[in-house]
């Protein structure tokens, strides 16, 4: 399968294959959009998260919010943002975590957000 | 006989929700944005469309990662407001055109556009929040309204040719319809934007004007906009402006654009809406 995408800094594609990856992971991750289930994993993280037939290592993200590592492990950003909420993280707090910016991030946004000036190609990222 | 006339392209951004829901509106934040809306919904007073129809995507609320159709038409008489972790927002549901839309879906399907048809739906901030920034906070949404849900979650989206050509498609559908409706188009979501890895927050403004500006006047040509330059240029999240193609393949190719506003930022994306009359 040609991925045209995969040269893009900073960036995973939820694509067929990250879909397949991470179909159980992301299962858990929605499954968080209701009440009563929150409530289940709250009082059973581990037993909880079990149910979900996801790797050991997405298993491990999850449970220690490696928000990055998810996406990279097959989580797809609408699904492990219902994780982040259930944990009182919203979408930009959330992106400040996964950018490393912290606070910093929402004043980047109201500045005008991150240019696309030296952020369209991974060879443009030295450091990374 | 039914006919569309007008088009309407809306970001779907889930803070305006809230500032809405929460009474916000009118804050250093997103007051300018609530400005920029002041016209539309003055313009849709006057406009009074029978119907609308809405595209939009569903954030894994009515579609998780079990089903995913690439166009669903919804068909039902009613759609709830969803509960998308925090409680339904606090706005009236959303009622169907059932005819109508049973209608659409067999005149799409023999036009080769094999959709799929939801006969129950719920309604997430995708569909929601495009109608609190076009008709604000009234007790009842004051038409009906047919939902076409487009997955842009899972990569890859439909390309924007095809989006395109499922909004002519549409249009036929729609002015083959016996009834005397006036219906308005909406294509929502959008602009720039990109919320997840490292490279969140990206913007990028002159390629969204340059997006609009092909919507308008050269949507042939914009709809020929590869899924590589949506990713790269407008973020990963910005592919779902595919949607705004639907919108413009069911206007005339020459319209008059009666409105024009973008924002930066609410939240983590760029805020684009057009309103476009039929000529």
């Amino acid at each position: 399968m040609s991925k045209p995408y995969s040269d893009i800094p900073g960036t995973i594609v939820f694509d067929s294959d990250q879909a397949a990856e991470g179909y159980y992971l992301n299962q858990f991750c929605i499954s968080l959009r209701l009440a009563d289930n929150r409530e289940l994993f709250r009082a059973d993280p581990e037993g909880y998260i079990d149910q979900y037939p996801m790797t050991a290592g997405q298993r491990n993200a999850a449970l220690n919010q490696e928000w990055n590592l998810l996406l990279e492990l097959g989580g797809n950003i609408y699904y492990t943002s219902k994780l982040a909420a259930y944990h009182g993280i919203n979408f930009q707090q959330l992106a400040g975590l996964m950018t490393g910016m912290g606070e910093d991030y929402r004043a980047m946004m109201v500045g005008g957000g991150r240019s696309i000036e030296g952020n369209r190609y991974q060879s443009e990222w030295e450091d990374e | 006989m039914a006919y569309i006339s007008s088009g309407v392209a809306c970001s779907h951004v889930p803070a305006l929700g809230v500032a809405s829901d929460k009474g916000i509106t009118g804050d250093d934040y997103y007051g300018p944005i609530f400005k920029g809306f002041e016209f539309s919904k003055e313009w849709m007073e006057k406009e009074k469309p029978d119907v609308v129809f809405l595209v939009y995507n569903d954030h894994c609320t009515a579609f998780d990662a079990r089903v995913i159709p690439t166009f669903a038409l919804g068909c039902g008489t009613e759609y709830v407001p969803a509960d998308e972790g925090w409680g339904p927002r606090p706005v009236p549901v959303v009622k169907g055109h059932r005819n109508l839309s049973a209608h659409i879906a067999q005149s799409l399907i023999l036009d080769e556009f094999d959709i799929t048809i939801m006969n129950e739906m719920e309604v997430d901030h995708g569909l929601t929040v495009p109608m609190t920034m076009m008709f604000g906070q009234p007790d009842e949404w004051p038409c009906p309204v047919v939902p076409l849900a487009v997955n842009v979650v899972q990569y890859p989206a439909p390309l924007g040719r095809r989006c395109f050509a499922l909004g002519k498609a549409i249009r036929r559908a729609i002015e083959s319809y016996g009834e005397d409706l006036k219906v308005c188009v909406f294509g929502t979501g959008g602009m720039s934007h990109q919320l997840q890895h490292k490279r969140a927050g990206l913007i990028n403004a002159e390629w969204d004007a340059r997006f609009m500006d092909l919507l308008v006047n050269e949507p042939d040509k914009g709809s020929q906009i590869e899924h590589i330059e949506y990713l790269r240029e407008a973020g990963s999240e910005g592919i779902e402006l595919v949607m705004w193609y639907v919108m413009r393949g069911a206007l005339n190719d020459n319209v008059e654009e009666i409105h024009r506003f973008y924002h930066v930022p609410a939240s983590n994306t760029a805020v684009g809406h057009l309103i476009l009359e039929n000529r």
